[in-house]
């Protein structure tokens, strides 16, 4: 087994604290003024030359927000985050408007080299006719820098450029969209986002179109005390086919960083939207300093007849995880997917898990969920599986797991699972375990080490996700796993 | 809600808190005991009823369905307890002991203690253990859920109960059965201490069977298991009543014990039974069993906790739910495992069969582990009868309404046989299909 062998190389050339992606880039930043108030949203708006009518979105998002309560239900802890010591706007200055990847700061550059973007790579450069091309819109701090493939795209039908962009180019389809999954006054976070919401991608599929490949956005926080919040729009109308890559690296930090975004996916009648996350932000270091809080909404909307929503998602980063893709079943026939890897160590908290909310006539859902927990973090599922008065012949699958390596870790399962029709069929199932004694033994007696062994058994716990996910996510998640899980073994 | 702001209370925490003021001199207790009574009282007066937002209750809004709270039910005439003991036969011809609470306090005049004695079993009045030295140390909460409304309720109201303490090695020939009579309307509540010895073995039934009743019935089951002694504790919740039927079970397992208990309710509107299991030696065993059956706009809740707090312990959960109507099931179930408890093994299902297109049902099985060398599970299913289950018995000349009752027994009997009481579950299949038959 290859890949397995290469995540033992992994785990052993990087010690805890090193974390691979810990680099801070150089250049010079602008920066809004600290703290929320109206001031800094219309600021904010006008910076973007936001219309009218969105700059007041914000506004009224701000003032609901203003008059909400922090939620405490998860289970996490962490200090009070000061949201008026916080930036809301910063972007690399030399932004202004380039035409091409030569005008952009040969330092970014560098910087998504060492992330290991293939943004100016041979596709683009050496002419290879590429298989599976990879749409990059990559975010530094707030603004969209580059988006490529931005012709190919166009040709197909297909809009994918920064939610900025499609605020001055496709506004009716934003107006339309934005916020009709996850409602302005969803949650906390959610409000918080509404107003405050520095960029993010925006995707249109239309009638019928297949997009001709996978989009993808690497997110990368940089700038320090600037709480990044993404805001992501995809909407695949009638027919219409996308998948959706998203990774993430954040630079070594001391000073914890906000990260509260919000993803909406709308299926109109037909259509597929897969979701693919891999979420690496830094974790804190082995003491539990520092770390991402990462604080998203997800929602997909499968609105029409036969729709489909996927998402995966690999979490090994962040301090805190509180994240729960969901989607709404409301068309008839629509299905919802989500399969998730979750994987603690450190001091790391995650609490996640999904929804799935039927509502429309023969809808189904599955849920895989695999977590793996180590060290003297805590990882908790928590899902809510819930058949509404009509939707007749619901089906759920839910399958929920967790490993625990070390003694000092937690492992919670937390399902709600409401059923209000007597025709829905919900089937839930978990477990928690360790690595057993007799897998251990059969690899070691093998002539594996001990850490080799708990490689190979995590890789094949975790396999059933890993198949969801694209060829290139799927290696690059097995070698995050493992150099996650470094150090827990012994 | 903010915490400084004074709920509006509503009318059946108003009765509650004019209830207590009436009642307060005549309620049993010492000094220590009265002062533990306010305090819960001032809980209740604080933060309402327990109600949806109270994550435990977030099915079972106690506080929206007690719109009114009867006065506390007065002491019972003799002749009165034995009519009500006459028509609330639960168990008919099985061999057993008797031991009564009616209004809420002990009758020994009817119960059977000097036999019990013979089998080292004695038996005391808990309202008269309030009063002597200690007694405040009888009115403990759950450790995993000290803040309970529903145990709150009952320390800051309790009238009495029995304080039932098996000798060591005592082992009772006959099923006890602690018969909860409500002779005339009021609200009883009662709590009873259970002490088992070391390696006593004690098989008790307690029944709340009465119809009628306009007030509560709260009731608490303090059980202290010694160390390998030999526990089945089997709860039947019955009868046609409209004021909510609240039971809780506070369990402390020493080593090497084990502990069965079979929650079977029919028929009330509203019913929380609920369990907190809580291991304190090791090698002990917890086998929990749950049957509800609910129909018309009738709620049936089952909520459980197993703290394994200590390694080496095993507990076994399995409920099952059949709902009718507009009803409500619900289950909500959890195994703690705490750091040190290696060698834990816990198993929790929970199964509901849905008869009605308007029944709902709402699981929520729990695991929280905090040690690695563990094996937890728990599964959760919720589904409509098997049409092709359904085909096979009619095709086989079975009328309808036999083969779905054929199907719903089957279906309870999986829990009932596990429990592995049969003399005392002999009756239970009557239940089910009288209640079928309704």
């Amino acid at each position: 087994m290859p890949a397995v062998q290469e995540t033992i190389d992994q785990v052993k050339a990087i010690d805890v604290d090193q974390y691979k992606y810990g680099f801070v880039t150089d250049i010079e930043s602008e920066k809004g003024a600290k703290g929320l108030s109206e001031e800094t949203v219309r600021f904010l708006s006008a910076k973007k030359n936001e219309p009218e009518w969105m700059t007041e979105w914000r506004l009224d998002a701000l003032r609901r927000f203003q008059q909400m309560d922090e939620p405490n239900w998860a289970r996490v802890s962490y200090p009070k985050i000061d949201l008026d010591d916080l930036y809301y706007w910063a972007a690399p200055k030399s932004v202004e408007g380039p035409k091409s990847l030569d005008e952009v700061d040969p330092e970014l550059l560098a910087t998504y080299e060492k992330l290991g973007i293939p943004l100016r790579e041979q596709e683009i450069l050496a002419g290879v006719e590429p298989k599976n091309r990879v749409a990059v819109d990559a975010v530094f701090d707030s603004v969209s820098v580059v988006t490529t493939f931005k012709d190919e795209l166009r040709k197909a039908g297909v809009i994918f450029c920064s939610i900025s962009e499609a605020l001055r180019e496709h506004p009716d389809l934003v107006k339309k969209y934005l916020g009709s999954v996850v409602p302005v006054t969803d949650n906390y976070y959610a409000t918080l986002n509404s107003a405050v919401f520095s960029d993010g991608s925006f995707v249109y599929v239309p009638e019928g179109v297949r997009c001709p490949m996978e989009l993808s956005t690497y997110f990368r926080i940089n700038e320090q005390n600037t709480g990044q919040f993404e805001r992501t729009l995809i909407i695949a109308d009638k027919g219409a086919y996308v998948s959706y890559l998203e990774g993430c690296t954040a630079p070594q930090r001391d000073e914890n960083q906000l990260h509260a975004a919000v993803v909406e996916l709308v299926a109109l009648d037909d259509a597929e939207i897969k979701y693919s996350t891999v979420q690496n932000w830094f974790p804190g270091d082995k003491n539990g300093k520092g770390g991402i809080y990462n604080f998203v909404t997800k929602r997909g909307d499968c609105r029409g007849k036969n729709s489909k929503i996927s998402w995966t998602q690999v979490e090994t980063g962040s301090a805190i995880t509180w994240k729960y893709p969901s989607c709404i079943l409301r068309g008839d026939n629509s299905r919802g997917e989500f399969y998730s890897i979750a994987v603690s160590n450190g001091y790391q908290q995650v609490d996640s898990g999904t929804k799935m909310i039927h509502l429309g006539k023969n809808t189904s859902s599955r849920i895989i969920s695999k977590g793996i927990s180590a060290g003297k973090s805590s990882n908790t599922y928590r899902g809510l599986v819930s058949a509404h008065r009509k939707a007749t012949n619901a089906r759920n699958f839910t399958q929920c797991d967790s490993l625990l390596i070390g003694q000092d870790c937690g492992a919670h399962t937390v399902p709600y699972i409401e059923s209000k029709n007597s025709t829905a069929q919900f089937e839930h199932e978990a477990t928690t375990s360790k690595i057993s004694d007799d897998q251990m033994f059969y690899c070691l007696q093998r002539g594996m080490n001990e850490e080799e062994a708990v490689a190979l058994i995590v890789n094949g716990f975790v396999k059933d996700v890993i198949q969801q996910l694209p060829m290139e996510f799927a290696v690059e998640s097995q070698k995050l796993i493992s150099i996650s899980l470094e150090g827990s073994v012994g | 809600m903010n915490a400084n702001t004074p709920i509006k209370h509503t009318q059946g925490e108003t009765d509650l808190i004019a209830r207590f003021e009436t009642a307060r001199e005549s309620l049993a207790g010492s000094v220590s005991v009265g002062a533990l009574r306010a305090a819960s009282l001032a809980q209740i007066q604080d933060k309402g009823l327990p109600h949806r937002r109270v994550e435990e209750y977030k099915y079972s809004d106690l506080r929206a369905f007690m719109k009114s709270a009867a006065p506390l039910a007065a002491p019972a005439e003799a002749a009165a307890v034995r009519q009500a003991l006459n028509v609330q036969d639960s168990y008919g011809e099985l061999d057993r002991y008797r031991i009564v609470i009616a209004n809420g306090n002990f009758a020994p005049e009817v119960s059977d203690l000097a036999d019990l004695q013979a089998e080292g079993v004695s038996v005391a009045d808990f309202a008269k253990a309030l009063t002597e030295d200690g007694g405040s140390q009888l009115l403990g909460a759950p450790k995993t859920a000290p803040g309970d409304g529903i145990v709150a309720l009952n320390t800051a109201f309790v009238q009495g109960g029995v304080v039932i303490t098996v000798a060591d090695g005592a082992e009772v020939s006959k099923p006890i059965e602690l018969v909860h009579v409500a002779a005339s309307h009021g609200a009883c509540v009662t709590r009873s201490r259970i002490r088992v010895g070391a390696g006593a073995k004690l098989r008790l039934l307690e029944t709340f069977t009465g119809d009628a009743g306009a007030g509560e019935i709260n009731a608490v089951f303090d059980y202290q298991v010694g160390d390998k002694a030999n526990v089945a504790a089997t709860r039947l919740i019955a009868g046609d009543a409209p004021a909510p039927r609240l039971c809780t079970t506070i369990a402390t397992l020493g080593e090497g014990c084990l502990f069965k208990s079979l929650g079977f309710v029919a028929g009330p509107d509203f019913v929380r039974n609920q369990q907190f299991i809580h291991f304190v030696g090791e090698n002990s065993e917890a086998k929990i069993y749950g049957v509800s059956m609910a129909r018309a706009s009738h709620l049936a809740d089952q909520t459980l906790i197993v703290d394994h707090a200590v390694p080496h312990c095993n507990s076994r959960e399995f409920f099952k739910t059949v709902l009718d109507g507009q009803a409500r099931g619900v289950y909500q179930g959890r195994i703690n495992v705490a750091p040190h408890a290696q060698k834990t093994d816990g198993e929790m299902m929970t199964q509901a069969l849905l008869l009605s297109e308007e029944a709902e049902m709402a699981n929520k099985p729990e695991l929280e582990i905090f040690a690695d060398d563990v094996i937890c599970a728990h599964g959760a299913t919720s589904g409509q009868i098997d049409e092709d289950l359904l085909f096979y018995l009619r095709a086989r000349g079975i009328p309808e309404d036999e083969a779905k009752t054929l199907l719903v027994l089957a279906f309870l009997a999986e829990a009932i046989e596990e429990y592995d009481e049969d003399d005392v579950t002999a009756g239970l299949e009557t239940r089910v299909r009288d209640w079928l038959a309704a």
